[in-house]
């Protein structure tokens, strides 16, 4: 994966679609309501409007973020075992990661790109948090996971905060991107533990970023490079259809 | 009980009453169009992953995928929401709920209860009986349930208080799928029953019932 590749994602053409939308946005609620049957959701007009409805949660769901409110917290005994692998592939498909060999890359809107190593990231201050993980799908289940606080992390690297988004990309070839509001939230972990172990190549060696105020999906294993922007990124499961913030 | 005043003017047709007014048929069609977007898409998340051991028949689920269900329900919700706010707004501030759907008294439910076990289905034109009022008004608070435990899935962090009304993330689920299985049951009850007294259905479109002699005020 080179630095290059990151920045090349098209950006603005989902947010100009979002401004010429943006004003059919009372005539979608019409529309959306005269409308039934499931073929319709096949219809060009109607992807238009639902695709057009779901950039305009992401507003309503940035505008609800409170970027102080805690998720609740569980005790130890509250945490699923065993805690379920979720991916697009199967558990013995997950990638595995040299975790001497590892660095952590850094590219776009950042100070200091210098590449880190695991002993590097262990080395800065810790916290960890027993919160419940919920998935698109429904499902919810409680884990713990440990490692250095999101922001402590951005500010350390010299990052922009005022920068709109932080993109990651995976071993996995999984991608995807935050609001820096959720990025800076005081429970976004980049989490090298789960529970007392080393995160287990299963949960996202050598790292996950873990925010107990996003779905499942929002939150990236086997995080290879992180990246800050104002381009719009998008996201495996984003770029198909599922909503951008989805946030909790 | 007098019918309701006839307000379509200083001089209504004398064997027309009006029964259902503009507001009143605007919002229940629209939200007869919500309810159906939202319990269709609905399912298809529900079968992503089923509460209880039964999965929905995809033949009968809106979307096609998780992620176009996710996006007709999370579009759905706004015409849901909107239109009921106005159909409270107006009940409220029109009199409407209180001329129509109350007093609801215990005996009079139970009474037309019983008449109904019978086959006996009174029905005067303008008029609720006390089981159709006690429908509506129950059917009225699972709404409020349905959008209360809904808004619990959708945010649970940011709405934390209110998912802590209905028995946190995993207790809103329940809540939520317990509301829907009321809504359907209702939806089949009451067109059931417009079926069986077909002279209600043109009224929710048009407004006006025709007034029978024997049932006039």
């Amino acid at each position: 994966m080179t630095r290059q590749r990151f920045l090349e994602v098209p950006s603005g053409r989902l947010h100009d679609l979002e401004r010429r939308l943006f004003l059919k946005r009372s005539l979608s609620l019409g529309a959306v309501s005269l409308l039934s049957g499931c073929s319709l959701t096949d219809n060009e007009t109607v992807q238009k409007v639902l695709h057009a409805m779901s950039r305009w949660n992401d507003r309503v769901q940035g505008a609800i973020f409170d970027p102080q409110r805690l998720a609740p917290t569980y005790p130890a005994s509250a945490i699923a075992r065993p805690f379920p692998f979720n991916a697009f592939y199967r558990e013995d498909e997950a990638p595995e990661v040299d975790g001497e060999a590892f660095r952590l890359e850094l590219a776009g809107l950042v100070r200091d790109r210098r590449p880190w190593s695991l002993a590097e990231l262990n080395a800065l201050p810790q916290s960890s948090q027993i919160t419940r993980h919920v998935c698109v799908e429904g499902w919810s289940a409680i884990g713990q996971w440990g490692g250095v606080p999101f922001r402590t992390f951005l500010e350390r690297v010299g990052a922009d905060l005022t920068a709109r988004y932080v993109g990651f990309k995976c071993a996995d070839d999984y991608y995807t991107s935050i609001d820096m509001a959720t990025a800076l939230h005081p429970q976004t972990l980049l989490a090298l533990r789960f529970g007392d172990r080393v995160l287990p190549r299963s949960y996202g060696f050598p790292m996950k970023l873990r925010m107990p105020t996003k779905l499942g999906f929002k939150n990236p294993k086997h995080i290879m490079a992180i990246y800050v922007t104002n381009m719009y990124p998008g996201g495996y499961w984003e770029d198909q259809g599922y909503n951008w913030f989805s946030g909790l | 009980m007098a019918a309701p005043a006839d307000r379509a003017g200083p001089n209504p047709p004398a064997r027309r009453l009006k029964v259902h007014p503009l507001p009143v048929r605007v919002t229940h069609w629209l939200n007869v169009a919500a309810i159906a977007v939202m319990v269709f898409s609905g399912w298809r998340i529900y079968d992503a992953s089923p509460l209880f051991g039964f999965r929905f028949p995809a033949g009968v689920t809106l979307g096609g995928w998780l992620a176009g269900a996710l996006q007709w329900h999370f579009a759905a919700m706004w015409l849901l929401v909107a239109n009921g706010l106005v159909y409270v707004a107006y009940g409220i501030f029109s009199g409407h709920y209180w001329k129509s759907f109350f007093p609801i008294r215990f005996g009079a439910v139970l009474a037309a209860f019983a008449n109904a076990v019978h086959g006996r289905l009174p029905h005067t034109v303008g008029v609720y009986n006390p089981l159709q009022r006690l429908a509506y008004v129950g059917i009225l608070v699972v709404l409020v349930l349905i959008v209360l435990s809904g808004l619990s899935i959708w945010k649970p962090v940011q709405f934390q208080f209110l998912a802590g009304l209905v028995g946190g993330y995993e207790g809103a689920r329940q809540v939520h799928f317990f509301a829907m299985a009321a809504i359907v049951a209702f939806v089949f009850v009451h067109t059931a029953m417009v079926a069986i007294v077909p002279k209600t259905f043109l009224p929710m479109w048009t407004g006006y019932a025709r007034r029978q002699p024997e049932e006039g005020p």
